[in-house]
Parts: C-alpha cells; structure tokens; sequence
C-alpha cells in the first residue's frame, strides 16, 4: 500500500463503516461474551470501532510521519497490519473507561483482532474490485 | 498503372481533407479508435476500453507484432530474463487485469503443487521490502496471463498489420494514420493496388515503445571502424553465444552500465561460473561509482553502495500512486523533469542473493569493479579489445577483454522514431522539458488535439509528464485508465463505476469473454 495521508484517513473511515461494522455485527453473537448481554457487547465493540475511527486521525498523522523516512514513501503491508498492536491497547483502554462495566478484556481481543484482520485483507486486495482507481490515487476515495 | 502511394502533397500538407486521400487513390478504413504500437501499452489501453464497453469492433490495432507481450519478451530474454525468472516489477502490476487484484503473488500460491510453493510467495508479498525482497513474478506467468487476457477481450480480431508511417490531422476532426502493410499484402478484390492503408478515425493512441536501442558512442564508433559487433554487444540485443563461448574458455569480459540490466549480466556470468564452470573473469566499469547513500536528506534518500543505487522498482513505488504522485503533478515541466531524474536515474533492485553472488566474486578475484572515463576503445592482441580509461586519479588504465557488453541504455531520442518525428515537424507536438513528448494530465499529446477528436499516447515517449513510471506495467494501466476516463468525457464509452467495476472484475474471475 502507498496511502497518502488524506488517502490513510479516508480509507480507515470507509473500511470501519463498511466491512469493519459488517463483520462486528456478524461477529458479534459467536464471540465468547462471558456472560454479558449482547446488547452490552454490541455497544462496546461498536464503541471500538468509533474510538479506531476517531482516534484515527491522529495514529495516521503519527504513521504518515514515519512513512516519510522511508524512501520508497510507501507502506508496507505487514505495518498495517502491525498497527493493531498499539491502536488495539489504547482503544481498550479507552472503551473500559467510557463503558462502566466494560467488555471483557477476551471479548474485546477477539473482535478487535479479526476486525482488524477482516480490514486489513480488504484493503490490501479486494478493495480494489470496487474502486478502481484507488490504488492510483494514493488511497484517496473522494 | 503504378500503386498508390504517398503524394508529395500529402507528405507536406500539416492536414489534409478525405478528398486529399481520396485523389492518391488510398485505400481508406473508417474506425472510431486506432491504436499504434500493439504492445503492452495498446493492450493496457485496449484490456481497458474493453473493460468500459467499447466494442471491438471500434478499435483497430496497427502492429508488426503477433502477440502484445511479444517486444517485451524480445527484450527482456536478451536482457537475461528467460521465462523462469523473475521480472523487476511487482505483485501488484498485473498487466493482464486493470485492479491489481487477484495479484502474481496470490495467483502464484493459487496454481502451485506444494504447500511450500504456495507459501513462498505469500510470505513474501506479507514481509517485503523490510524483511525479505519485494516479490516479483516470473515472466512466464506474465506472459500466460497477456496470452489469456488477450483471448478474453479479443485482442486478435483488433490486429491489423503494418508499420504506422506518419498520423495527419483531418480537415473536419479526427486523424489519418497511414499504415504500410507488410509485403505481398494485397487490397481486397474490386479495390485499386496500394502500398498503404489509411485509416480515418476520431481518436489516435500511440504506444510505440522505445525509439531504438542506444549504443555508448565510443563503443559504437569501435563496432563501426573495425566491423565487429560480434565481441562488442548489446545487452538488450540477443547475444547468448557469448555465454556460450564462455564456456569453452577462459575469457575476460567487460560489463559496462549499472542498472538493473548490468546487474542481472553480471549475475548470469557469475552463476555460469558457479554452477556450469566457465572460468570467466568479470571487469565491470563505473562512470559514476556510488559508495554511499544518495542525497543529503534523510526524508529523501536512496541506499548506495559498491557503486550502485538501489531501490525497488525505476522510481520510489509512492510514484505510482502516492505522495510522490501527488507532488510531481503539481509541478511544472522543469521541475518535473528534475524531480524524475531525482527519484529515477539508474538504479537497480537490491536481491539478497544477487548481493552474495557479487560479494562471493569481489573476493575471489573473478569480479572486478573499475572506474573511470572511457579514453579509447581499440582492437588489443589475441583477439582483444582494449578498452583505456582515464580513472579518478587521472591516470590512464588499459583493460582487455574478450567481449564487451554494453548495459548502459536502450531509449533513444523521440526524433529517431520516424512516426514521432513526424508528429514533432508535422503533428503540432512539441518536446516536454525532459525532452519527450510534451503531454496533458489526461495523457493527451499536447498540441495535436483535433476536435472532436482527440490523440493520446503512453509508454517511454511520454516520460517527462505528470507521471514518472509511464514505461512499466503499472503506469501503461494508469495511462489507460486516465485515457478512457478521458475519452468517456467525450462521449465514447462511459466511465468505469463502481458497478461495472465489481461484473467485470467477475467477469474476469470467471475467465468469461468481454462480449462485442
Ligand atoms: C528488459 C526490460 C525489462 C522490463 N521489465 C519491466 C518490469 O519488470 N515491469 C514493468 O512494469 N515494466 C518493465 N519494462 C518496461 C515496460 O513495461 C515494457 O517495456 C513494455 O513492453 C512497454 O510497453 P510499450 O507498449 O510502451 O512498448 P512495447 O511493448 O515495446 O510495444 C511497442 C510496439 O510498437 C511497435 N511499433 C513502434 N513503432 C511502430 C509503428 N510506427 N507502427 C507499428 N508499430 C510500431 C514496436 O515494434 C513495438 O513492438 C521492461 C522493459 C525492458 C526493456
């Protein structure tokens, strides 16, 4: 992937509203939810992905700063997807403290990590299916 | 009664009228879309319009060649590419499918036998370029997939054979293209006989590839002189007899260029010494020896060292489509130029193995790196050549070897090319600040714009304007794209959707043919 910054910001945007919200509401029911409601869960993981989205901004801002000591200027998948790790720890911390009883942390992990994964493959192929002229615009959609 | 030909009139006449063709007695044929080269770049242009709909019908190929992929594989098996290795460009360029999905790499791991094949390629589209090498495909899966893309959006019933003499405005919009047919071609029954065919058409695409092979003017001076091009060849022309005598016995070579062709020379002589054992001594000269990393910032520098620049592809991938893109489109012709040959110039891709086998060389004594200044080339004894350089101390150095091979370039000047020549005197083109053809965003040659018709063109001829890999896989698709989303501004063909985008993807999956 080679995003440019409005490109990393757009594309995150859209993947989470698309895929990211399709696969938590399928995902969802089959996750081990020790106990609590599934309307708790759905709140919280849909909280997540609103904290990734929002908290975005400033990760792509951090990213696209690296990006600029590489100088192929691009971004290799494997980041990407490595971005979880960091990204994953600060939306749990701050989805327990909006939630007051909080998902469990095993809840979480399993629906972060496979949204994660779930976005990640779109964006790194079939994305393109769908718009054609992504991967020449540097990520851009709009 | 003589065969109809180029007048004198039409030859000077900037523009001529159907009454002009008509009056030389030339056969003519009307199609909307004519597209000259019948390379990779007609065929991206093509694969694309296809995709958005046009018929086949409406667009006409001019071409010598039989097969898209054809220069191309000429090329690169001269250049030390056969078809089980590995090509520069990346997984993502897939030639044969305008979205870059399924890539060489998934398709790769789809087709092969073994668990351990199927990974390979996989792990390494996942780590690269940090912890492995960019995956590249095979030229082989290349080639089968042109071959089979071709068939799918019949390639074959667009061909029409010849040699594109000369593209002329037409009074009233659109162009003439002037085709000579090869030999012992013959008019359809009832028609006069005519050494040429012109075809009348609103739209033109030029996709003529390279102008010719360049040679080091002090290298072609000595073939000249002393009528050898047998020992002093060039490495995009085939000469795998060298290799041959090489084998047979101990010789000395000269390696002159360092890109990626030099490169993949030099690896060739150094594993037929590994593995078939031609005792083969390797001098490789350097104009210009790069020992350390280019450029003084540290946002924008490039690793060098032991006399080579290194980077993936010709140009930083963010090139193709990333912020890199986006500032070259921003410039003017100057500062484009600039920044082109900033970001390109001669490189060459960094291999781990490749590394190993020049290392295990520079130690073993059998591969040598020389700098310097060509002085002289001069016929030396036993059947040698000697080349004298002036090294960077300024003393003189005389090398001698059995055969040269000459890397350095493959582009010659736009004017050599005799259709684009005429398209600077007659065409109302003019030269880019890089010296190509001046062209517009869309890939539109500036200047010939002949409403409501309009000429495009794509490919090394075109360098120099708002995109830097225009000759790669990638950047003919992007020049293709930018074409047909152009043309369907004007009404032929529509733009490419999301909806058609997402039935001809399937379609394609399915390997089902574009109908019309
Ligand atoms: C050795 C080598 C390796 C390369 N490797 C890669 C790679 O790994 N990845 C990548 O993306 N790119 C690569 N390229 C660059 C580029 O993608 C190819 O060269 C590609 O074939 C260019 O397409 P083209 O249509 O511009 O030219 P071509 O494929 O060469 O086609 C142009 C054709 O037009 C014909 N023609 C010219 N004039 C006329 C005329 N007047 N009338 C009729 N026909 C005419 C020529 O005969 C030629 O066959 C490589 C190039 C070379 C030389």
């Amino acid at each position: 992937m080679i995003p440019t910054l409005a490109g990393r910001i757009q594309t995150r945007l859209f993947l989470l509203a698309t895929v990211g919200l399709a696969w938590t509401i399928v995902v969802v029911p089959v996750l081990p939810k020790r106990g609590a409601p599934i309307g708790d869960v759905y709140a919280a993981t849909i909280l997540a992905l609103f904290v990734v989205a929002l908290f975005g901004a400033g990760w792509e801002l951090l990213y696209h700063a690296i990006q600029q000591y590489r100088w192929e200027k691009d971004w290799p998948i494997l980041y990407a997807l490595a971005e979880a790790v960091p990204e994953g720890v600060v939306a749990f911390v701050v989805v327990d403290a909006i939630v007051p009883t909080g998902p469990s942390p095993i809840t979480f992990f399993f629906h972060f990590v496979t949204t994660w994964v779930v976005v990640w493959l779109t964006a790194i192929g079939p994305l393109r299916m769908v718009l054609l002229r992504w991967r020449f615009r540097g990520g851009r959609i709009l | 009664m003589t065969d109809a030909d180029l007048t004198a009139d039409l030859i000077s006449a900037r523009r001529w009228t159907d009454q002009d063709v008509a009056a030389a007695r030339l056969p003519m044929i009307d199609v909307p879309l004519v597209s000259v080269g019948g390379g990779l770049g007609s065929f991206a242009l093509v694969d694309t319009l296809r995709v958005a709909g046009i018929p086949s019908n409406a667009i006409r190929v001019l071409t010598t060649l039989d097969r898209p992929d054809q220069t191309y594989e000429y090329l690169a098996s001269a250049s030390q590419i056969p078809r089980h290795e590995r090509i520069r460009s990346d997984s993502g360029s897939t030639i044969d499918n305008i979205w870059g999905f399924p890539s060489y790499a998934l398709r790769e791991a789809w087709n092969a036998k073994s668990i351990k094949e199927k990974m390979d390629p996989l792990l390494q589209v996942f780590l690269e370029p940090v912890f492995a090498d960019y995956y590249t495909p095979r030229s082989g899966q290349v080639y089968e997939s042109v071959v089979r893309e071709s068939a799918r959006i019949n390639w074959n019933s667009m061909l029409v054979k010849g040699v594109v003499r000369m593209v002329r405005a037409r009074h009233g919009g659109g162009y003439f293209s002037v085709l000579t047919p090869p030999r012992g071609w013959r008019p359809p029954p009832g028609q006069p006989p005519s050494k040429r065919i012109v075809f009348r058409s609103s739209h033109v695409h030029l996709a003529v590839g390279y102008p010719g092979v360049k040679f080091l003017d002090d290298l072609q001076a000595y073939r000249q002189a002393h009528d050898d091009f047998h020992r002093v060849v060039n490495a995009y022309e085939p000469h795998e007899y060298v290799y041959e005598e090489l084998l047979r016995r101990p010789s000395t070579v000269l390696v002159r260029g360092s890109g990626i062709v030099a490169t993949r020379i030099l690896v060739r002589l150094l594993e037929d010494r590994e593995r078939k054992g031609a005792q083969t001594t390797v001098l490789h000269l350097f104009r210009h020896y790069i020992d350390k990393p280019q450029g003084d910032d540290p946002k924008f520098r490039r690793l060098g060292r032991n006399g080579f620049a290194y980077q993936g592809f010709n140009y930083p991938k963010a090139a193709w489509g990333g912020q890199l893109k986006e500032r070259l489109e921003r410039l003017d012709g100057p500062g484009r130029a600039a920044l082109i040959r900033q970001m390109g110039g001669t490189n060459t891709p960094f291999r781990r193995e490749w590394e190993a086998l020049l290392q295990r060389g520079r130690q073993g004594g059998w591969y040598q790196q020389w700098i310097g200044e060509v002085a002289s080339v001069d016929p030396g004894p036993n059947g040698t050549i000697t080349t004298t350089i002036v090294d960077p101390q300024q003393r003189s150095v005389q090398l001698a070897a059995n055969f040269i091979i000459d890397a350095t370039g493959l582009e010659s000047d736009i004017s050599e090319h005799r259709l684009l020549a005429d398209l600077l005197s007659h065409g109302g083109a003019s030269r880019s600040a890089f010296g190509r053809l001046e062209m517009e965003p869309s890939f539109e040659v500036a200047g010939t714009r002949n409403d409501p018709g309009r000429m495009y063109a794509s490919g090394s001829a075109t360098l120099g304007g708002y995109y830097a890999g225009v000759d790669s896989f990638l950047g003919l698709q992007y020049a293709a794209l930018r074409i047909a989303d152009d043309l369907a501004s004007i009404g032929f063909g529509e733009r490419i959707g999301v909806s058609r985008s997402v039935k001809e993807w399937f379609r394609w999956m399915r390997n089902a043919p574009i109908p019309g």
